[in-house]
């Protein structure tokens, strides 16, 4: 590849400012072929399940962990907003971290190659995505143009290229894709193997769906806007956590002014769930998406939610107004919301709250 | 093979701007992937030197030059079809649904085997299969073989929209602007990024006319020959008529409900031109548009307005009314898109006119 040698950088690995946050209920095996990333950063563990089972973290590693009655523990009543028999319950991660930067993977996602084989560092790409701008105001055909070897094309503003802090950081996945049970009863077989290489900002006012497999963010800005919703035990819905937080903290950013990236980097997604028990999950968040969808859509902030807690507090207040009448479900999850808020406060009370820019 | 995704080959014309007289290395570069469809040459009616085209080729080629514009288009307009702008004359006479537009200092990308890659099919592809703007997939391009839609994309937008343009893509000499590529005058663009998408309704962007592919049915009206620098020259340096077309196009298309992707094909550019020159040219252009983009993201179209021609003559209103006092560049595109639209209602579509 062409380019001037003398200006690369290297990436700061942040390693005194990132957690790593892993919601497990089996086993952290996978975090050997990750050591030689993650060995740096400090871990939280949320532990799904059964608290009376150890899990064994691998030697060397400097972590915390909490199980159910940890999070009982120190959440005291307020523990009802977090998710128990779902990965969901990995933001009670996010809540007790007092890092600057998160990064969340799913303990069946592993180290992948690139197109010339090398081992891809994952991190390091969220890393670099996390800090420099993104540009959610004007779609720039050659994608992140503060990649190296991209740039900003002919016709593209000036007084766009400063562009804005960048939030959150959205990861793929090879091999085994993020499809809902439908897809993947159609398309057993079906495999990632196309390699994109590319990173771009998703545009203001557009959603997508966001997949907490592999996600990185700016806690400071974003921290409480990443809640992942009532789920699992007791719930009538499952696999739709990381999508709910994706809806409300794309509807925050692009309030605030932030941006979301997503493209690279990609991890090797090993286990495909069971689709039937997928299916059993994620079935009336089919239906229920087709409401969700335009409500998101059509949502505004006031002028008075100046900070990320008062974004999602009004946020929940839509909820329960316009959501509940398709289910009494969106009543108790925007309670559970406002739970949320209030918990997160309390853990973190000298976060002062982060005006918009 | 002669049906690409339901796509058969006597639909489309390959309309090239000829600002080049010799095109016989363009035309032996692009022969094989060329030959079986129908060509369009436009000549650049300032170009002095006759086209040579190499001899002996296959396929059917119309060339039309400034007397053929001069007759088609008389006196009375006030669209300049020199230059890039050329091609837009194409644009104009040709019958055919689809158009794919590659400018003449570009040659196919070959791969890691040395075959060429064709973008011609892909463009095509594009345009047959729908486009997804109201929601962002994070695989790309749902319709591709090996993708799908993603787990919490809605299942009523799964059916997407028609896709009216195709934006290719370029390695080599990226579409960058002067000031870019004058502060990095060796960059070269090597990255091959293997996605299509759809960009998302409202969401505006340059779209650069170096290698583009579209439904001249739906939205050949919105492609126009507006804005024209006063300095305008022969490199796409000092042009900006592509994408002052392309902001037009985008408006047009999310009103009516129709899509615009951008990623592959891509075509390989070569290398022209000298940017720092066109610093001083391109300046102009640059300060256009800093004006022009908030006004055309704010753009809201009116209900009646429910074709490609008349979406054109109402914004070529209102870019008379509220852009035409900033710059006399503007009042010049306003007349210029009103001209266009009455161009096309002319001699857009009927018997041939030339």
């Amino acid at each position: 590849m062409a380019g001037s040698p003398a200006t690369v950088k290297p990436t700061p690995i942040l390693k005194d400012e990132l957690d790593i946050v892993i919601p497990t209920i089996r086993n952290l095996d996978f975090l050997e072929m990750w050591r030689p990333f993650f060995q740096p950063y400090h871990l939280i563990i949320v532990q799904d399940g059964d608290p009376s089972k150890t899990i064994k973290v691998p030697e060397g590693f400097d972590y915390e962990l909490y199980n159910r009655n940890d999070i009982n523990r120190i959440l005291g009543p307020k523990a009802s907003c977090i998710s128990f028999k779902d990965s969901a319950c990995r933001c009670f991660g996010f809540m007790v971290s007092k890092k600057k930067y998160i990064y969340t993977i799913d303990d069946d996602c592993f180290v992948a190659k690139d197109p010339t084989g090398q081992q891809i560092n994952a991190l390091e790409q969220h890393i670099k995505n996390l800090l420099s701008p993104s540009t959610p105001h004007f779609f720039n055909t050659l994608y992140d143009p503060y990649r190296e070897g991209a740039d900003f094309v002919r016709g593209y503003p000036f007084s766009l290229r400063e562009g804005v802090s960048t939030a959150i950081s959205h990861g793929l996945w090879m091999n085994i894709p993020d499809y809902d049970a439908p897809t993947q009863l159609v398309k057993p077989l079906e495999r990632n193997t196309r390699y994109v290489d590319a990173v771009m900002t998703i545009p203001k006012g557009t959603l997508f769906p966001m997949c907490g497999m592999n996600l990185a963010f700016n806690r400071e800005l974003v921290g409480p806007a990443l809640y992942f919703g009532l789920m699992g035990d007791g719930q009538p819905i499952g696999r739709y956590d990381d999508m709910w937080a994706g809806w409300c903290v794309k509807v925050i950013c692009d309030h605030m002014g932030w941006g979301v990236k997503t493209g690279l980097p990609y991890i090797w997604h090993s286990k495909a769930s069971n689709p039937f028990v997928n299916l059993k999950k994620e079935y009336k968040g089919i239906f229920w998406q087709e409401e969700i969808i335009p409500f998101f859509q059509s949502v505004k902030m006031s002028k008075e939610a100046t900070t990320v807690q008062k974004c999602y507090i009004e946020l929940s207040k839509e909820v329960k107004e316009k959501l509940g009448k398709v289910d009494p479900y969106f009543d108790k999850l925007a309670d559970a919301m406002v739970t949320w808020i209030e918990a997160w406060d309390e853990l973190n009370p000298s976060s002062a709250e982060k005006p918009a820019k | 093979m002669s049906v690409v995704n339901n796509i058969e080959d006597g639909e489309i014309d390959i309309v090239i701007g000829a600002l080049h007289s010799d095109l016989r290395p363009f035309m032996s570069a692009w022969k094989s992937i060329f030959s079986r469809y129908h060509l369009i040459i436009v000549k650049d009616p300032d170009l002095k030197d006759d086209l040579q085209i190499p001899e002996g080729l296959s396929f059917k080629i119309d060339i039309y030059t400034k007397s053929h514009i001069d007759k088609v288009v008389g006196s009375s307009t006030s669209i300049a079809f020199s230059g890039y702008s050329c091609k837009y004359f194409g644009f104009l006479v040709s019958r055919k649904k689809y158009i794919v537009s590659i400018d003449d200092d570009c040659v196919p990308v070959k791969d890691a085997d040395s075959f060429l890659i064709d973008p011609v099919a892909q463009h095509l592809r594009n345009l047959a299969t729908p486009a997804t703007p109201f929601f962002f997939n994070t695989l790309y391009d749902p319709y591709r073989n090996g993708a799908d839609f993603v787990r919490g994309y809605p299942f009523s937008l799964r059916s997407g929209i028609t896709c009216a343009l195709s934006c290719g893509l370029w390695l080599n000499l990226a579409d960058l602007d002067a000031p870019t590529q004058a502060l990095k005058p060796e960059k070269r663009n090597s990255r091959y990024v293997d996605a299509v998408m759809t960009v998302p309704a409202r969401v505006m962007m340059p779209i650069s006319g170096i290698n583009i592919a579209f439904n001249r049915e739906l939205v050949g009206p919105a492609l126009c020959p507006a804005l024209r620098l006063t300095g305008e020259g022969k490199v796409r340096w000092e042009t900006m008529e592509d994408i002052w077309s392309g902001m037009c196009v985008k408006v047009v298309c999310d009103h009516l409900g129709l899509g615009v992707k951008s990623g592959l094909p891509y075509v390989w550019r070569n290398d022209r031109g000298d940017a720092i020159e066109s610093l001083k040219k391109e300046w102009e252009g640059v300060k256009l548009m800093e004006e022009v983009v908030p006004w055309f993201q704010s753009m809201v179209l009116s209900r009646t307005a429910t074709k490609a021609e008349d979406c054109v003559a109402e914004m070529a209103k209102r870019v008379k009314e509220q852009l035409g006092g900033s710059d006399p560049g503007f009042g010049r595109a306003a007349e210029a898109m009103m001209d266009w639209v009455e161009l096309w209602k002319k001699v857009g579509s009927g018997p041939s006119p030339v």
